[in-house]
């Protein structure tokens, strides 16, 4: 179980390094929502799963995993309204120039 | 080999913390207001990672309520400040 545990916590760490990576480096709004959406999901369920194969059965594991549902389907939402609102602020997708 | 589950969670502490400031500089530099709304979402989802981990280091489940509560008012957050924005754009 802790080596588990131990695999989601490395896999937590690592989608998180490349969201935060993708925040700083790239070129527009768009391009940051898709990197940093993804994998701030992807990282944060990691974190949640490692702490529910920690602890067992035991109430911890139910209100983590009450966190869990409810963050799920939050966050793409929250992230298609910021898009939303991009869009229609008229803010114009980046292209590779040629 | 052997590792320390309580070495590995700290350091997984302190990597939420640091990944937190990373953000935080985001929100400053960030050119537009989307930007800014995209890296407060990305650091509310860390500040509820870090409060589960918290919770599970320090045994007490009461982090875990501060942690719902938290996540519930960044969402109605996001939401009501794309909507308070896109209502003065529009009447403008």
């Amino acid at each position: 179980m802790n080596w588990a545990a131990l695999v989601f916590f490395i896999l937590g760490v690592f989608f998180a390094l490349t969201g935060h990576l993708g925040l700083l480096k790239a070129p527009d709004v768009f391009t940051r929502l898709q990197t940093s959406s993804t994998c701030s999901t992807t990282s944060v369920l990691s974190i949640l799963i490692a702490c529910m194969l920690l602890s067992g059965i035991s109430p911890f594991t139910g209100k983590v995993a009450a966190i869990t549902i409810f963050f799920i389907i939050t966050n793409p939402v929250a992230t298609h309204i910021i898009a939303r609102y991009a869009w229609e602020e008229g803010i114009v997708p980046w292209r590779r120039q040629k | 080999m052997e590792f320390s589950l309580p070495l590995i969670i700290d350091w997984t502490i302190a990597f939420l913390l640091g990944s937190c400031i990373v953000g935080i500089i985001r929100i400053i530099i960030g050119p537009s207001t989307a930007d800014r709304l995209t890296a407060l979402n990305l650091v509310g989802s860390q500040v509820i990672a870090l409060l589960v981990v918290t919770a599970f280091r320090a045994g007490s489940p009461v982090y875990l309520d501060v942690a719902m509560v938290y996540s519930v008012f960044g969402f109605l957050g996001v939401l009501a400040i794309t909507r308070y924005l896109s209502n003065r754009s529009k009447s403008k």
